[in-house]
């Protein structure tokens, strides 16, 4: 035991004689928690609409008040050529041009087909897929006024939806991004800080000095591993502060479940590291491989873009990344309340792992060089 | 000449003697660009999702069927009251739950109107929004089917300019060979001159002839040809793994890869003549480039959408340019005059960094 407090002596000494790292590892994470959570948001906001009125009846001018009305979009012009529009697209001025044909009033009066035609510049397909979506809400919402002014009932809309928002009713991004933005910052700190540590050591000679002590295998890798769960807990209630204080995200759930899980991760991550420490000869290979599994990990945690909407086999791939799990959790956990029974399995999950990655890394290191 | 050709020289063999680096090096970035090639997207297929059926009768019935038909929804669960939607929620079972209210059928065909509650799990808003919208279409062809609409009249024909299929690809492809690009050649710089003042080879270099430009530019040439081997192969895997058409000119679109790859080198060497130890560099090039690379750069959110003073910053994320620049010249086929503004902000950029590690670059040791 007392090796152990050693060891972990001897590594907060370590990392804090350095001056660079306390402003590195508290401040840059933190700053980045509070600055980039505002950039995460799908809502999209000034939208620049041309119109192409070719109809100029009360109806279609009534359409282009409403448009223009609406807080989405930003009406640059309506006039009755579609050339200027796409000239428009083609200098990025306009994101979306509606065309308004002749005898739209004309047709919808007497039940006749009539179309109504978006054109959308789609290289961001995102922002042309949800443009699309409100320009077609604002249409249908505008006609059943009109029907319902000409006396038919609820505007004879056949199915029309009522949509509750559970957990988060204003659609606040920042519940979503605030906790998952956390969760890889602190992910990261842990993975890089074990995965430079003991390569470290291999580089400069220093392990030499170690491997000569009478410190077993075991207590070895457990004085390495303290000390970083130590920053990461530290690391996470500062962040978790600033989430709940800053970023007014809820907290339904029990936040010592939160604490639990927190631990077990992090020494499932800090085990990662501590293997990729073992396995590479210097600082470089260890920062490469910690890189690219962290960028995975970012990538393919459902926190930025949807699992569903990868495909089967990436998707399989996601039950393989911590952070996924973590994410899952944390957001469970803080936003919906669930309870340590509802993450029962997904705690098991990180636990075996964590016994697996460290159990690996006690074998996997040589106490001969 | 003689001098800085022997530098280099010298780093290339550095290199290369590492032959395990070398290898990571070069796989890295394959396995990156194809992974996230076809993971990132953000549509969304079979969504688990929950239906509380109070009705029971053929239309409450086709339109089940419709939306399991659709491709979109996967009905996971039947359940019986709001409770038990509650629970499925809160164990992460479905993403989204569809009320159907008493006396569906009959509203239906007596009133042509019938509301139907959706509750939505908004924890997530963004994958919220956009199945609430999924169901929206579906219910749009179901009343047209089911000729229950006034409005079956009114068509609104969607044309999608420069990507007609709306391929995410287009969107994400070339965002994801910026990422990594950018990324990887930052983080190959940025630890050259912290591990020769770790190894204590910084000495035996200050002490010979070479300037801090020379040093500097020593540095960067080899990295230079690494990250353009790089280059190359995420082009390649973008044009023949994700199909992303090329338009412009490929001479453009490597003059300007190699400018965007000399600010990212630059980017990293500056890092590292600010660190003191490899572990800061790695930490600083790491922790403090990943995050804001990837959500200032425009890659998955909207910089349209974000506050202005994020916009403002987003603005010195070279990746940024190069984006729009690698989507101007790739699906655009425009040349050199539409994207002379983004390409002089890349230049600039580099002139600046490359200044500025040769001011920070110290010629003695703390």
């Amino acid at each position: 035991m007392r090796k152990i407090i050693f060891i972990v002596q001897k590594e907060f000494k370590q990392i804090f004689r350095n001056k660079m790292m306390k402003p590195i590892i508290f401040v840059m994470p933190i700053v980045q928690l509070a600055v980039l959570a505002y950039t995460a948001d799908f809502t999209v906001k000034n939208i620049n609409i041309f119109v192409e009125d070719q109809d100029h009846s009360s109806l279609s001018v009534g359409l282009v008040n409403k448009i223009s009305a609406s807080e989405n979009f930003n009406l640059i012009a309506a006039s009755n050529t579609y050339a200027e529009g796409v000239k428009g697209i083609e200098k990025n001025k306009i994101d979306i041009i509606l065309s308004i044909p002749q005898n739209f009033n004309k047709n919808i009066n007497t039940n006749k087909k009539s179309d109504l035609f978006i054109t959308a510049d789609a290289i961001n397909g995102i922002k042309a897929g949800v443009s699309i979506n409100y320009l077609q809400n604002i249409i249908m919402a505008f006609m059943q006024e009109q029907a319902s002014a000409k006396g038919l009932k609820n505007g004879g809309s056949g199915i029309n939806i009522i949509k509750r928002d559970w957990y988060n009713p204003n659609l606040n991004y920042k519940y979503f991004m605030v906790p998952g933005i956390l969760v890889l910052l602190v992910t990261m700190i842990a993975l890089f800080l074990s995965g430079m540590n003991i390569v470290r050591e291999k580089e400069i000679g220093t392990i030499e000095q170690l491997n000569v002590t009478p410190i077993k295998k075991h207590e070895f890798i457990i004085g390495k591993l303290l000390p970083f769960l130590i920053l990461g807990i530290v690391e996470f209630t500062i962040g978790l502060v600033v989430a709940l204080l800053w970023f007014k995200v809820p907290l339904l759930g029990n936040v010592f479940v939160i604490y639990t899980y927190t631990i077990m991760y992090l020494i499932l991550i800090l085990g990662m590291g501590m293997f990729i420490s073992t396995i590479t000869n210097t600082q470089q290979q260890a920062l490469f491989l910690s890189w690219f599994f962290s960028v995975i990990f970012i990538l393919m945690s459902g926190l930025f873009t949807p699992i569903e909407s990868m495909p089967v086999w990436a998707q399989k791939i996601t039950l393989f990344n911590p952070v996924r799990y973590y994410v899952e959790v944390v957001r469970l956990v803080m936003l919906k309340g669930s309870s340590f029974m509802s993450i029962i399995n997904n705690f098991l999950i990180i636990s075996f792992s964590a016994i697996l990655v460290n159990a690996l890394a006690v074998i996997n290191y040589r106490k001969t060089a | 000449m003689g001098i800085f050709l022997a530098f280099v020289n010298k780093e290339f063999k550095h290199i290369f003697r590492d032959t395990r680096t070398l290898i990571i090096l070069f796989g890295m970035p394959i396995v990156l660009v194809t992974l996230f090639g076809f993971a990132i997207t953000t549509e969304i297929n079979n969504a688990n999702i929950g239906i509380l059926d109070y009705s029971k009768d053929t239309y409450s019935q086709k339109l089940q069927n419709k939306i399991a038909a659709s491709g979109y929804f996967n009905i996971e669960k039947v359940v019986q009251n709001t409770n038990q939607i509650d629970d499925a929620f809160k164990n992460g079972e479905v993403k989204l739950a569809i009320i159907i209210p008493q006396n569906f059928s009959k509203n239906l065909i007596n009133n042509k109107y019938s509301d139907i509650q959706v509750i939505t799990d908004a924890t997530d808003p963004n994958t919220a929004n956009i199945l609430v919208s999924y169901l929206q279409a579906v219910f749009k062809s179901f009343s047209d089917e089911q000729n229950i609409t006034v409005n079956a009249n009114l068509d609104v024909k969607t044309k999608m300019m420069y990507n007609p299929e709306n391929k995410s690809v287009y969107m994400f492809v070339p965002g994801v060979m910026t990422i990594i690009l950018m990324l990887v050649s930052a983080m190959m710089t940025s630890i050259t001159v912290a591990r020769e003042k770790e190894l204590g080879t910084m000495e035996i270099l200050l002490v010979s002839p070479l300037k801090p430009i020379i040093i500097i530019l020593g540095k960067i040439i080899p990295y230079l040809f690494l990250s353009m081997v790089n280059a190359i192969t995420i082009l390649l895997l973008g044009l023949f793994v994700f199909g992303m058409p090329m338009n412009g000119s490929y001479l453009l679109l490597f003059a300007e890869i190699v400018l965007f790859v000399l600010s990212a080198l630059i980017l990293g060497l500056l890092i590292s003549t600010i660190s003191n130890s490899q572990q800061t560099a790695m930490l600083i090039s790491l922790m403090g480039l990943m995050l804001p690379t990837i959500l200032l750069s425009g890659f998955i959110f909207p910089i349209s959408s974000m506050p202005d003073i994020l916009q403002w910053i987003s603005n010195i994320i070279p990746a940024k340019w190069f984006i729009i620049i690698i989507k101007n010249i790739m699906l655009k086929g425009t040349g050199l005059s539409a994207i002379i503004l983004e390409t002089s902000i890349l230049l600039i950029t580099s002139v600046i960094l490359t200044l500025l590690a040769v001011r920070k670059f110290k010629i003695r040791l703390e």
